[in-house]
């Protein structure tokens, strides 16, 4: 028998709540969120840092959350797609991607958001270019972007961030 | 480790040493704190003073990969297809390390010893990268030819010239990534354009001496002699932009997306 493994005490703040875990030191952070945290709007798509469908913020920055260890949000904070409606009311980007249907299935929209969210927090008014640039790491398989970039654009016109 | 390419028993996280991100001008050179992450690279006024740094930086992967991967971590990795490795093997670059036996200063040139292994001992970390500024009248560029943001170039050239005058080059460094176990430095473009002007027959010269000094492997990313094609071409588009480069031009320049 192997043998268990020892789990490590964690402290972090999601989606502005505190928890406090014993976790697997294998545990990504996605896992996380998804199976100890029950927060299943962020979705595992590749697995290998590729398709960007599990894209969280850590600490203000975005990062593909299955390609980081749940210990490493020991201490941080942690912004994922439940947390950016406020009182029931969408955030202004999940606002602008359903009225100018920036999605199809939807399996890539919670990260796109968050992808979104990072570039206007940094850039409020993004050129075409910063727009692509800025959600690269994200793969959307059903749409082609159009809509995507019309809902960023108006997103970013509407001041919402 | 999910690939399962490493299947260490005890894994030791750095992630937390906050005091080796960092980067910062040292007399002639730069100094860049292992755990520096690429996105902090790409923002620093400070790495701009070597264009082709900022270039790399800004061009690798996407926001997310920037915002996590670190330089150290890169070099440590040393896969074949990384970008810093041929970036920096084009400038003077030495690699700090720190281990139970004391510090070592390695020249980044006798860093990559194969595919994914480096000089680095078995208890022995990467903590600082020394890059010195290039002289005046040097310019660099970077070019990596990719499908997409995220997935590894197919094949990239970075090129650094040192120039006697307009015309005529001094030094040139050329190295060529994702083409070889380790990033390969093509010596018979060098010497095709130093002491030589840089004309477009000797760009030409040096960019044959590229292709032939590749070593690709056929893989989904392009067949053996499709990646020798692109080799050539990064490398002429590549010397060209540093030749404008050290002549005081200004050129936006970044990863190449197919």
């Amino acid at each position: 028998m192997p043998e268990p493994i020892a789990r490590v005490p964690i402290r972090l703040t999601v989606n502005g709540k505190r928890h406090e875990l014993e976790v697997e030191p294998r545990l990504l952070l996605v896992d996380l969120l998804r199976e100890a945290l029950d927060l299943t709007g962020t979705h595992i798509g590749c697995d290998t840092s590729y398709c960007g469908a599990c894209t969280v913020l850590l600490n203000g920055v975005s990062v593909k959350s299955c390609t980081v260890l749940a210990v490493h949000a020991d201490q941080g904070e942690v912004l994922t797609v439940e947390g950016l409606a406020q009182d029931g009311k969408l955030h202004p980007i999940q606002q602008a991607f359903a009225d100018h249907h920036g999605l199809q299935c939807g399996y890539c929209t919670p990260g796109l958001l968050l992808s979104s969210y990072q570039l206007l927090a940094k850039n409020p008014h993004p050129s075409e270019t910063e727009i692509r640039k800025g959600i690269s790491g994200n793969t959307c398989r059903c749409t082609g972007y159009q809509n995507v970039f019309k809902a960023i654009r108006a997103a970013a016109e509407g001041g919402g961030k | 480790m999910k690939l399962r390419l490493a299947s260490p028993a005890h894994l030791v996280d750095l992630n937390f040493i906050r005091k080796l991100s960092y980067v910062e001008k040292d007399g002639t050179a730069l100094r860049f704190g292992a755990l520096t992450r690429h996105s902090e690279i790409e923002a620093s006024p400070v790495a701009q003073q070597i264009p082709i740094l900022h270039d790399c930086a800004a061009g690798i992967a996407d926001v997310q990969v920037r915002n996590w991967g670190t330089l150290g971590g890169s070099l440590a990795e040393a896969d074949p297809s990384g970008d810093w490795a041929p970036v920096l093997l084009t400038l003077s670059t030495k690699a700090h390390t720190v281990g139970p036996k004391g510090e070592r200063s390695v020249p980044l040139s006798e860093f990559f010893v194969d595919a994914y292994t480096t000089a680095l001992a078995p208890a022995e970390l990467l903590r600082e990268i020394v890059v010195d500024i290039p002289p005046p009248k040097s310019g660099g560029a970077y070019l990596a030819f990719k499908r997409c943001a995220p997935v590894y170039a197919t094949a990239s050239v970075a090129v650094q010239l040192t120039m006697e005058d307009k015309e005529v080059c001094h030094k040139a460094r050329i190295a060529l990534g994702c083409v070889g176990l380790t990033a390969i430095r093509p010596r018979e473009a060098e010497r095709a354009l130093e002491g030589r002007a840089v004309t477009q027959k000797a760009i030409y010269a040096a960019a044959a001496a590229a292709r032939a000094a590749a070593e690709p492997q056929p893989d989904s990313r392009g067949s053996v002699e499709y990646k020798r094609s692109l080799v050539a071409a990064l490398t002429r588009r590549a010397i060209q932009i540093a030749l404008r480069r050290s002549r005081g031009e200004r050129v936006e320049v970044s990863h190449i997306y197919a």
